[in-house]
């Protein structure tokens, strides 16, 4: 069995640090940790994502398409873009601040957020909403809500190192005057994690359903019958 | 023993240092660069020498001289690297090493930052020589340290090629602190072997292609070549690289098919491929950029009368280019297996979208299409700034732009659009001669870094200079490597050993070869560059400006700017320089105040004088 966990945003927006403690903590915990980062051309505002995966039987270093247990997105429309590697009944943190392309003034995409916001929120049952803004306002600075996700992660039961595993990770991973106030981002995370975790209760189930109602056994028949038909034209085109 | 968290690179770099290497040198590139910064990083007494040399090609040959005094050495580059370092390896080839000479060539399929998709496995066959291809980090970490093995057994530079997906992954490495260099025995002079004439290549030429087979004989015994999967199986996967971990992750543990791991693909190790393939009826190919092992497996066929078919990129079961991807070769083998069939996106999104329907529930179906977010120069770059210069003074003459590899190949984006050619290293300045040649009345302009001005743009000026070329070499010095993350080079006065050394002046290299106008001027102060332009592009011959302005990447900011109540909605500081810190919010042009690094450029352009400074 392995545990996959993708971090995904924006680069500068420190994904990196946060998938490091994220292994530092698994390594502590005993378990076998692999990550990848695809950087690219990242310091320059482009995509950026963390692949962490825990478990003995990993061989890749990135987590194969449907198979990210829980997505921690530090941008909307990041959390879209990599939707594609959330598991059936993977769960989802996403902040809620949106991230203009850089390019935006001169080449406006028309990107807004809401979008995004509506069908995460239409199509993932364990989803969980964040703003930096809010979740870091007693800490004055979003840079913090890097080390604050984790924290909700944590809270919500998303992760399964014990909170201590996280604490010690963070005092000897941080430097040294980052320490109080990264704990301080940790625990507001976890305040805020363990709410949604009350308000959710898919959260804490492990199979839910994504759709809202199960498809009739006549729908099934008919999608059946659809795919058989495609099927067949496709093997006589072999 | 101590355990660390480590990157692929750092691996490679830890693996090294474990095999008591000596000497390491190399130049930047993506996805190399860490082994050389994390050599430095562990080398407190300086006991290996460190170096970034100013090209692959130097440091091939500064490792070839250490080598022959016995020396463990070890070269790093990515792939393209290997072209310009290519001269050096292909002769060293012939002549063989002394003391063990490994050369990491990280390949990058995608390519994800790179210009090619060239495959490093073919190089080794072309110059005769060993190639390790590891699948995992930790593997990198052994096998780094069997490369050096085989390279003293055999007495030849061998290759070692990760890629982009092990160089920049993570895993947990177990090494010994405590080890220390080789003994270094000396050279001991030997003209018959170490100075290269026909009738020594001739020889050496014969000995090695008679002692390849022996190595491949040798690779067929080697750990990391191996074979799971029961007897009997009529269906085999052979993979090499880190396409070997994509078909495990689908396999896992299965034995009803086998799983052939190539880890050494020149000299093949054919005894070993014989035996893994006896029975087997087909094979399925599963590899990145080149069909190498493809290609390998036809011609063993061929040469023992074998039967199996073989599948892969030539028969269309896997991508022809860029990278794969662990469901690409999940894909591959599902189909292979006849577990799966093949993955039909329209049909998927067809089947979604009735499900939708059915479901009333179609905003499930119609994803939003996320932004795209391309890359652009830092808010505040100098580049931005010397680009713009030349821009406005050129503006509605002729003129070319020849641009070079670096951040600076992303002036090519609007509004500034002010790269038009970009082929590899240094080629700036020669192709702006070329085109010179073909209309002389046109004003070419070739835009070079300053490490790419080391690396290999001074030899192209030389060649300016003497054929009578007209061209303005403008120089964009901000004092470091930034594009693979800020390596220090001849102009800055460090090195990767530690020492504060004689900065090479790029300004009296230029004067030095014979060039009258040398111009330096601060891009940032766009009068000052336009007039500098101006002023070259009148008079004939070469002339160079040098745009000196450090990386805002790395100094530390000491103001921002800010758009009064003056500002008229203009627009004019978007549309002209298209820095990413300014944008319009809620109506009004508004400039973001943790981006701007206060570099005034925007100020400049303003009509009005609306935006200000303001120092911290
Ligand atoms: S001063 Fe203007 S051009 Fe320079 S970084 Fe700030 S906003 Fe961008
Ligand atoms: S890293 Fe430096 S050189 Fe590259 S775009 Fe940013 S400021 Fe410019």
């Amino acid at each position: 069995m392995s545990y996959n966990i993708l971090l995904c945003g924006v680069g500068g927006q420190g994904t990196v640090l946060a998938s490091k403690l994220l292994a530092a903590a698994a390594g502590r915990a005993d378990r076998t940790v692999h990550s990848a980062e695809t950087i690219g051309m990242a310091q320059r505002g482009g995509p950026v994502t963390s692949h962490v995966r825990i478990g003995d039987d990993v061989y890749s270093p990135l987590i194969p398409k449907s198979c990210a247990d829980l997505i921690i997105a530090f941008e909307p429309s990041e959390a879209v873009r990599n939707l594609p590697y959330l598991k059936e009944n993977g769960a989802l943190i996403v902040n809620t601040s949106v991230i203009l392309p850089v390019t935006e003034s001169l080449n406006p995409s028309g990107y807004t957020g809401t979008e995004m916001i509506a069908y995460l929120r239409s199509t993932i049952d364990k989803c969980i909403m964040v703003n930096d803004g809010a979740l870091c306002e007693s800490l004055g600075s979003t840079k913090f809500f890097n080390v604050a996700v984790l924290g909700v992660a944590q809270g919500a039961g998303l992760i399964d190192f014990t909170e201590e595993d996280m604490l010690d990770t963070i005092r000897s991973t941080v430097k040294a005057a980052f320490v109080d106030k990264n704990i301080e981002a940790f625990k507001a995370g976890l305040q805020a994690g363990a709410e949604e975790k009350e308000k959710n209760p898919a959260l804490a189930e492990g199979k839910e359903e994504i759709l809202q109602r199960k498809l009739t056994v006549e729908e099934v028949e008919q999608i059946n019958a659809l795919k058989k038909e495609i099927e067949d034209k496709r093997n006589k085109s072999y | 023993m101590k355990k660390e968290y480590v990157m692929g690179n750092a691996a490679i770099a830890l693996g090294a240092i474990a095999a008591g290497v000596n000497v390491v040198c190399g130049y930047p590139g993506t996805p190399s660069s860490e082994i050389i910064e994390t050599v430095a990083k562990h080398n407190p007494d300086k006991a290996i020498h460190v170096e970034w040399s100013i090209n692959e090609k130097a440091a091939m040959e500064v490792a070839a001289g250490a080598s022959y005094a016995g020396a463990r050495c070890m070269v790093t580059m990515k792939m393209m690297g290997l072209n310009v370092a290519s001269d050096a390896l292909m002769s060293l080839a012939y002549v063989g090493v002394e003391g063990g000479l490994v050369v990491v060539s990280a390949d990058d399929p995608g390519p994800i930052s790179s210009q090619t998709e060239q495959d490093t496995r073919l190089f080794a066959k072309y110059c005769r020589i060993p190639v390790f291809d590891p699948s995992s980090v930790e593997e990198a970490y052994q096998m780094i340290q069997d490369a050096f093995e085989y390279s003293e057994k055999y007495k030849t530079p061998v290759l070692f090629r990760p890629t982009t997906r092990i160089d920049h992954a993570y895993a947990n490495i177990e090494y010994d602190e405590t080890v220390k260099p080789k003994e270094i025995p000396g050279f001991v002079k030997n003209s018959k072997r170490f100075v290269i004439f026909p009738r020594l290549s001739r020889m050496n030429h014969e000995m090695i292609e008679k002692r390849n087979p022996q190595i491949g004989d040798d690779f067929s015994n080697y750990k990391c070549n191996t074979v799971a999967g029961d007897e009997g199986c009529k269906k085999a996967i052979v993979a090499g690289g880190v396409s070997y971990a994509y078909a495990k992750e689908y396999l896992q543990k299965r034995t009803d098919v086998k799983l052939i791991h190539v880890a050494t693909p020149h000299p093949l190790p054919e005894k070993f491929l014989l035996d893994a393939l006896k029975g087997v009826e087909e094979v399925l190919v599963c590899e990145e950029l080149f069909p190498y092992l493809e290609e390998e497996l036809l011609l063993l066929a061929g040469k023992h009368h074998l039967t199996y078919r073989v599948l892969g990129k030539h028969t269309g079961n896997s991508p022809l280019a860029g990278e794969n991807t662990s469901e690409d070769v999940a894909e591959a083998i599902g189909v292979f297996l006849k577990e799966v069939s093949p993955k039909d996106e329209e049909f998927i999104h067809k089947i979604e979208q009735i499900k939708g329907q059915l479901l009333g529930n179609e905003s499930a179906v119609n994803v939003p299409k996320p932004p795209m977010r391309p890359p652009v120069l830092c808010a505040g770059c100098p580049h931005r700034a010397s680009f713009y210069a030349v821009k406005k003074a050129m503006k509605g003459k002729k003129a070319n732009f020849s641009g070079d590899i670096g951040c600076y190949t992303l002036g090519n984006a609007m509004p500034l659009d002010m790269v038009d050619t970009c082929l590899c290293m240094g080629a700036g300045i020669t192709m702006a001669q070329g085109l010179h040649w073909t209309d002389e009345d046109c004003v070419n302009f070739a835009f070079v870094g300053d490490s790419t001005f080391f690396a290999s743009g001074m030899t192209g000026v030389a060649n300016a200079i003497y054929n009578n070329a007209d061209l303005i070499l403008c120089v964009l010095d901000n004092s470091t490597t930034a594009m693979t993350g800020h390596q220090p080079h001849p102009g800055t006065g460090i090195n990767m050993m530690g020492d504060v050394v004689n900065k090479i002046p790029i300004e009296g290299v230029l004067r030095g070869m014979g060039i009258e106008k040398v111009l330096t001027v601060n891009p940032l102060d766009l009068e000052a560059a336009k007039k500098a332009v101006s002023e070259c592009a009148e008079c004939k011959g070469v002339k160079a400006i040098i745009f000196k302005s450090p990386c805002v990447a790395i100094v530390k900011k000491e103001a921002e700017c800010r758009i009064n109540e003056n500002c008229i909605g203009c627009q004019s500081c978007i549309r002209e320089i298209g820095c990413p810190a300014i944008s319009i919010v809620d109506g009004a042009v508004t400039i973001d105040s943790a981006m701007c690094t206060g570099c005034t450029l925007c100020a400049q352009v303003c009509p009005v004088g609306a935006i200000e400074k303001e120092v911290h």
